[in-house]
């Protein structure tokens, strides 16, 4: 986006600089810092009090920066006070459901995104609908029946369970986004491969699926990212701290009389960090998967 | 307008250039023109969508209508058929309302304040340079990945009495400006305030989706527009409101029903702003939810008929979405 961003924004700029003062450039320059702070500020902070002793922490005067750096909390965090397991563990139960639900929901939804972009059927229209509808709902409304069929199932207490939810409340949203990229990639190729007589299933491996991979990953990673960022069924289906996803590590800590404020604020780092790379890598993504995908619907 | 009168015209090239490297007849007899192939290549979704989510709908408006304790919901029991017993007792409880005005109320400020500030920092990164663009672009960025746990943690953080950031900051004020006593003023143990710090945590999470998306739009506008609103002397004012709001008026109603349904089902970062459940006074719709399917003792038929609430109200925004997407082509 930001990359899109420059040049119309720049020739803009070089367009009109002559007839605008160079204070009104500052007040721009000036209100964009202001946003910069407002966004950067609570990560900032974030970070910076998982590095500060517990003293500084507590200091009567909060510090912007750590007076004495620390990698305590993150010990802590990561060996799992209080916990069973370290945060490794965690890590994996979360990369495990997270992985798990990507890989279907993309695998499914590439199929449906296929027939909706490329076929005209009847009930396309409702089938569409559908998703959108899906997508809308909320999982908290749905809990109580999902968690009752879940206990019919034993499926409670084990990642199974929750990456059957998670896998039905990302599909939709998978099949909307998809939908945009497999629409992209020119019928001719497709077609010019068939000519050549290659049969349907050389045309969608070869031709077809290598220009929508890009599309596949930036979908999947917003699965991805779902996933790994749900509570409610995540807080609802798992009880046994084996099976445990990071945000409950999370919510553990929180939940303590004396929160202590350092080592949550690590464990949150932690939690933050792999998000933040997965949108770095699909920022660019983002706004023509969102708008094309999600809004187009 | 326009798209409506599209939509159909571009479908049409849709079965004509079908000859798709599908097997099936290529061309069918214009008659019984039905082909398995779209159908099987839906039919997973159709299953997972309708086990996963439709049929729950279903679970969900047939347990608002009975009586379901712990021994019902085990199968122990037949379920009593109560009508609309359930919907009469949550109705009727002076708390659904109260309730229910929390939602309201916060989703509108969230939606509004969101729909504003995101507006104006898209306009803001269309104006600035290469470089103070890509700054502000990716510091928002930033605030748009952080999960909404994380969010709420640090905004905590930030609030909480003796030790938190803003109320120091706040005390540091003249007390003529700011009055005093804030170094230990609980903001979480109001709604009212807990609610100032939900929708500010909301808000900053979720006005660069609507920066991002406004930019996008402003990017499509022909230039022409503006260098004729200069030449008439029109300002920033009157150039927005009669050039850009009109011709993004589609991106703008997108954009604010996706608030309107996302901001009435805030969940996460209330319950751990509020410090879960304990706190009855500042639930919203979806918290209310989730404690009546979590309550002990079981009264699941009154869960269900809190959910089949917000669902039925989020289903409503939904249909309003639809219909905006249907009448812009989008869907058809």
């Amino acid at each position: 986006m930001t990359v899109e961003a420059r040049p119309s924004g720049g020739r803009r700029r070089a367009g009109r600089a002559g007839g605008r003062s160079r204070a009104g450039r500052a007040a721009l320059n000036g209100a964009g810092l202001l946003v910069f702070l407002f966004a950067v500020f609570p990560v900032f902070w974030m970070v910076m009090t998982a590095f500060k002793t517990d003293e500084d922490i507590n200091a009567d005067v909060p510090l912007p920066v750590p007076v004495h750096w620390t990698l305590g909390h993150f010990r802590k965090v990561i060996s799992g006070q209080g916990l069973e397991f370290g945060l490794f563990h965690f890590f994996l139960n979360s990369a495990i459901v997270a992985l798990a639900t990507v890989v279907v929901s993309a695998l499914v939804g590439l199929l449906a995104a296929y027939a909706v972009a490329r076929t005209r059927f009847r009930g396309r229209a409702a089938f569409l609908v559908m998703l959108i509808i899906v997508q809308m709902v909320p999982l908290e409304a749905l809990l109580l029946p999902l968690m009752l069929n879940a206990q019919r199932l034993q499926l409670l207490n084990s990642l199974t369970g929750v990456i059957i939810v998670y896998i039905g409340s990302s599909l939709g949203f998978s099949i909307l986004m998809l939908r945009g990229f497999v629409a992209a990639v020119p019928r001719q190729l497709e077609e010019a491969a068939a000519l050549d007589g290659a049969s349907p299933r050389t045309v969608f491996w070869r031709i077809t699926f290598p220009l929508v991979a890009p599309g596949l990953v930036a979908t999947g990673i917003f699965s991805f990212v779902t996933a790994w960022n749900e509570f409610v069924i995540a807080f609802a289906f798992l009880k046994d701290q084996q099976t445990y996803l990071l945000p409950l590590t999370l919510s553990y800590h929180f939940g303590r009389t004396q929160v202590e404020w350092g080592s949550i604020m690590a464990a949150s780092t932690l939690f933050t960090i792999p998000v933040m790379i997965f949108f770095l890598i699909v920022q660019r993504r983002m706004v023509s998967g969102l708008v094309a995908g999600a809004v187009k619907g | 307008m326009t798209p409506t009168v599209q939509a159909p015209g571009r479908a049409l090239p849709g079965p004509a250039a079908g000859r798709r490297p599908r097997p099936g007849p290529r061309r069918a007899t214009g008659r019984a023109r039905f082909r398995a192939g779209p159908y099987l290549l839906i039919a997973p979704t159709v299953v997972i969508i309708g086990v996963l989510i439709l049929y729950p709908i279903g679970q969900l408006f047939w347990m608002s209508f009975h009586k379901i304790g712990s021994r019902e919901a085990r199968g122990a029991a037949p379920a009593e058929n109560v009508g609309w017993d359930n919907f009469r007792t949550v109705l009727g409880d002076g708390f659904f309302w109260k309730v229910l005005v929390n939602t309201v109320v916060s989703a509108a400020a969230m939606v509004a304040l969101t729909l504003v500030l995101g507006t104006l920092v898209g306009l803001l990164l269309n104006r600035l340079g290469r470089k103070m663009s890509l700054l502000v672009s990716s510091g928002a960025l930033l605030a748009w990945a952080t999960p909404g746990i994380s969010a709420a943690i640090v905004y905590k953080w930030l609030f909480t009495p003796g030790g938190g950031l803003i109320p120091w900051f706040l005390e540091l004020l003249p007390d003529g400006l700011a009055g005093s006593g804030w170094d230990d003023y609980n903001w979480f143990g109001s709604r009212g305030t807990t609610y100032v710090v939900l929708v500010l945590c909301v808000v900053w999470q979720s006005f660069p989706f609507i920066a991002v998306s406004v930019l996008a739009g402003l990017k499509s506008l022909p230039g022409e527009l503006y260098e004729a609103a200069r030449v008439d002397g029109a300002g920033p004012w009157r150039t927005f409101w009669q050039i850009t709001f009109p011709l993004l008026r589609p991106v703008f109603l997108v954009l604010t029903v996706l608030s309107i349904i996302w901001d009435f089902k805030v969940f996460t970062q209330l319950y751990f702003l509020a410090g879960g459940t304990a706190n009855r006074d500042s639930f919203n719709l979806a918290m209310y939810a989730y404690s009546a399917a979590v309550a002990f003792p079981a009264k699941y038929g009154l869960g269900g008929a809190i959910a089949l609430i917000l669902t039925v109200i989020l289903l409503v925004f939904t249909g309003f979405y639809v219909r905006v997407l249907v009448r812009q082509g989008e869907v058809a």
